[in-house]
Parts: C-alpha cells; structure tokens; sequence
C-alpha cells in the first residue's frame, strides 16, 4: 500500500479495495519502524488518526468523496494544530499546544485528510540540512550519514521513506524544494500570497509560503488544490482563484519554450547534476518543449540580500517569544528583564540566536539603508530579471541543488557555506515566483532534483510539466531499498 | 565597521539574548562572514531602484469594521506560562 500514489490511493479507497483505517494503521506502523532511524517525526497523532481515518471509512461507504477523504498525511511541525504540540523544531515551543488550526490544517482537514503526525524541521524554519532542530537531526533515508536538507527535512523524509504519502512544507528560501530533491520526492512553493500563512509560525513573512510535498507531481495538485485559496485572516493572501491543478496535469507542452539559465548552469554545480539535467532536457525535448539560454544577471546577489533579508524579518517575528503569553519561560526570574533574556537565551537554539543577531544589527540605526533597505531594492533587480525572461520563455529550468545531500555536519561550523546550498532556490523566493523541484536521476545512490520557476500564479504549468515529464520517466517512483 | 565582541554584545542586549562570553566571540566571528557575504550588494548601483515591498504589489486590504474574533481569554491562558485571575503574570515592574 505505501507505495502507492495518493491518486491511487483515492481510486482504491473509493472502489473500497482496502479501508483507510487499514492504510493508516500499515504507515502508522512503517513510522513506528522507521522513525527511530529516521527521527522524521516529532509527533505520531496515532490514536486521533485512527479514530479519523474510522469516520473517514463510514463516509466512503456512504459514497462521500471529499478530495483527500480517507488519506494519510503529515503537517510539519511549523503549522498549528489544535490539541496537538506544535514545536516548529525549538525548545521555545516545546510545551505549545495551540488552540486553533493553521487555515491549511483546517482546509485540509476539511476535504477529508486523516494526520499522522507533525514532522520534524530545522527550528524555526531556519536551515538547509534539518540539523537545527531541538528534537536532533533528521537521516535521509537515501543514504545513512546524509542529511534530508531543510527546512522540511522530516517532511521529505517522511515521504521518501513512504511513511506518509504527502506531507505539507514550507519554502523560506528553499524549504520544501531542497529537502525535497534530496529525498527524491516532488515539492512545490507556491506563488507568494497563494497559500495562507494563517497559523503558520513566522520566519520571514514576505517569503515564507506553504505548499505540498508528495512523491509525483500529480500528487501535489492534489494537495496544493486543497491548500490554496484567499484567506481573509492573512492579509497577504491574494484573491484570486484557484484552477482545477489536476484538469491541466494531461496537457501537452509540445511547443513550450524553456529558459536555461546560464548562471545556473555555471560553476559551483556537481557534474553528476549537471549531467542529470541534460538527460532531463533531453526527455522533455522528445515531449516537444524547446530551449534557449536566458539571463539573470543579479542571480549572485540573491544568496547576499536574503541572508539580510531573512534575519531581519526573523529577528522582528520572534520578538514575539518573551516568556509571557506562551512557550518557554526560564525559572525564578529576577525582574522582566531577566524574565525576557533568559527565556529566550534558553528557548532559542544557535542558529536562531544568529539570525536574530543579525537581523536586530541590520536594522539597527545607521545600519538599515545598508543593509534591509540595499537587500530590498536587490530584490527587485532579482525579480525584474526574471520578469525579462518570462518575455521571451514560458518558464525556466535548472537545478535545485549545487551538491546531492552532504553529509551530517559536513556544513554545521561554517554558516556561509551552509547558506550558499540555497543558491538555486532563493531566487524565487525574493521574487515571490512559484518554483518547484521534481526527480530527475541520482548521484550514486543519491536522488537529483531538478527546479522549475514559473511567472506568478503558473503552479498549473509547472505541475504540468513536471506530470509529463514523470510519465517518460520513473526516478520520482523509486524507493531506498531499506525502505522499499 | 567591524563586528567585534562589544558590538555582539550591544545587539544582544537590543534582541534581549544573553549570551556568555565564548558564544559572544563566536557569534562575532559567524556574523562578520555572513555581513561580508552582504557587502557583494554593494558594488550594484540601486540609487534608481525602488526597494520591493511586495512582488505582487498587493496592497493592505481594508475589511468591514465587524466584530469576528470571539472572546477566546481563557483558552489562550490555558497555555501561557503564569497567569492568575485573567491576567499574565510577570515579575514585579513597579516599586
């Protein structure tokens, strides 16, 4: 069963071929072998589950046919659940259980999804290797020692490994695409403002955004349908409609014009991606896609403005973790100030320390023109650059990745090498576009993911692609043998 | 300007982090190679550029002035760490 699609999985459990109490109790116990090993989980909701996954049978045989009815997944421990930890990776929130849900929780719950559990994560959303995290490091389940990536490195091993057919994530700076191709899964990052970020816990509010992670991109049009949509309570959320994702999956792009990125294809890039994405340009060629070089020229400069951008709106949100309302507080202190400083110092980890450092000094007085206001007019420059290409192609192809997944520590003591992971993700991020990362083959045993960045609101073509590509290919199929 | 234990220090007092010594020196020494990171924007002439404020330009939408929260104060108390009578509980501010 667990190898299983989530579109097959629809269609077994409508002609009633096994019930979802059956599915779920078989990925409850795949997490119960696995996750000791894996540490993919922070919580396992096994009782709620089955309870859920029960009511969600009694519906099917009623012929009810919510989009996920009856379907196992996983939140990643960043989005509110009501009744249920939601820690986001830290100390500070290691007692938090919110009372009320994430509107994606609660939209997902609606159409009929059955929670397993909230997945492991960098803290805070803060990291490209899930090593930041207070309840210890992820594996990849590709390859022992390795790292899953991050921020939502329990979320893509999770589903790597098959302990959950979907999962939600969330995309910073490359969150769900970079633990994504490093777990050989498909993740999307919606357009900016397409997914509600209600009851999301903040990092960087103009770049953070939710979206699905699932082993095709079939998959995630499912989900991602469920998720998106205007949110009158997060007033970032842009009203537009949604498209039936799955209705345009089956379209040809015979005809589709594709940008290749010189810098992107540049040094820096591991020879066996590099290789990967030309055999992937190949298979997409034979569907009739064409390619052409484009520019971005400010591209090198996206990896400097978000490393400002990013703190500063960090160090603004978690100003929030003060020992009072809620989270962590320190014991007996001394006055409010002791009270504020040692419930944070307590509560927060190192790379979280960091960043809210750097943050507070860039937008500092005499510092703020340099720094948060130079990243944001960079940013524009980022996203004028791909507005130029969307004239002339239809969307742009390139890696997700510099490296296949490194090792455990290999960058935890040097944070600007750690940061330079990103290089291929961040762009989409500062330019609010929707980016996704797809399998396209392996270095040794570990998986290569290829990226797709779309002009806003083109998750339909990307998702297309992406399906059509996964029909003359089948790395997006294949398991680590450990957990076939 | 260089970023040195003191300046570490100062900024650290600001986001309301204490942090002994070594961590102070460490952070001093992981932030100047992050802010040196930063610094490649210099060399880009932006004085023409405007700074983004959203990629989509969206502006704040204004809704109705309608009442649409209901009072949830015990359900929130109920998670925070010290409260009494309604009120969270802080250490004493005032003489």
């Amino acid at each position: 069963m667990h190898k299983q699609t989530i579109s097959s999985i629809r269609r077994a459990l409508a002609a009633r071929e096994y019930s979802s109490a059956e599915l779920c109790q078989h990925f409850l116990d795949r997490i119960d072998s696995a996750n000791p090993e894996l540490n993919a989980f922070i919580t396992v909701t096994r009782e709620s589950a089955l309870a859920a996954a029960s009511q969600a049978d009694e519906q099917l045989a009623k012929g009810a046919s919510s989009p996920l009815l009856g379907v196992p997944l996983a939140h990643k421990d960043i989005f509110c659940t009501r009744g249920v930890l939601t820690s986001c990776g830290s100390r500070m929130l290691e007692n938090f259980v919110p009372p009320y849900d994430a509107t994606v929780v609660s939209r997902m719950q609606s159409a009929g999804a059955v929670i397993l559990g909230k997945t492991n994560m960098d803290e805070f959303a803060m990291g490209s290797s899930n090593e930041n995290s207070f309840f210890g490091a992820v594996t990849n389940p590709w390859g022992e020692g390795r790292v899953p990536g991050g921020s939502s490195g329990g979320s893509a091993a999770a589903v790597g490994a098959r302990l959950v057919p979907g999962c939600t994530g969330t995309d910073t700076g490359g969150s769900i695409r970079q633990p994504a191709a490093f777990c050989g899964i498909t993740g999307i990052k919606p357009t900016y403002g397409r997914v509600s970020r209600y009851g999301m816990v903040a990092f960087a509010s103009s770049l953070d955004q939710g979206g699905p992670m699932a082993a095709t991109a079939e998959d995630c049009a499912t989900l991602l349908a469920c998720m998106a949509g205007h949110d009158p309570r997060d007033s970032t959320s842009i009203d537009e409609p949604v498209p039936d994702y799955s209705a345009s999956l089956g379209d040809s792009i015979n005809g589709l014009k594709i940008g290749l990125p010189k810098q992107y294809f540049a040094a820096g890039l591991d020879d066996t991606i590099a290789a990967a994405l030309q055999a992937a340009i190949s298979e997409l060629e034979k569907l009739g896609a064409s390619f052409v070089e484009v520019e971005l020229p400010n591209q090198h400069l996206a990896v400097p403005a978000y490393y400002i951008v990013a703190p500063a709106e960090c160090s603004s949100n978690l100003s929030r973790f003060d020992g009072v309302r809620y989270g962590h507080r320190c014991d007996d202190p001394a006055d409010l100030e002791d009270l504020y400083k040692r419930s944070r110092s307590e509560g927060f980890g190192h790379e979280v320390k960091r960043r809210i450092l750097l943050g507070t000094y860039a937008l500092s007085t005499g510092y703020y023109d340099a720094y948060y206001l130079k990243a944001q007019k960079i940013r524009n420059l980022i996203s004028r650059d791909f507005t130029t290409a969307f004239e002339t192609v239809d969307m742009i192809l390139g890696p997700t990745t510099p490296t296949p997944a490194f090792e455990l520590g290999a960058n935890s003591s040097d944070p600007v090498a750690m940061y330079l992971n990103d290089i291929y993700t961040i762009p989409a991020n500062l330019a609010g576009l929707p980016a996704l990362s797809a399998p396209c083959g392996f270095s040794g045993e570990l998986p290569i993911g290829l990226q797709l960045v779309g002009n806003y609101f083109t998750e339909n073509k990307l998702l297309n692609v992406a399906h059509q590509y996964q029909q003359v290919t089948d790395w997006h199929s294949q398991l680590p043998a450990r957990f076939a | 300007m260089t970023v040195d234990s003191k300046l570490v220090g100062e900024i650290a007092h600001l986001a309301r982090l204490d942090l002994d010594e070594t961590s102070v020196a460490n952070y001093a020494r992981e932030m100047a190679g992050v802010l040196a990171l930063a610094r490649q924007m210099e060399d880009v002439d932006t004085d023409a550029v405007e700074p983004m404020a959203h990629p989509l330009h969206a502006v704040q939408p204004l809704r109705a002035d309608e009442v649409t929260e209901i009072d949830q104060r015990d359900e929130f108390q109920a998670i925070a760490p010290a409260v009494d009578d309604g009120l969270y509980l802080v250490p004493q501010v005032i003489e």
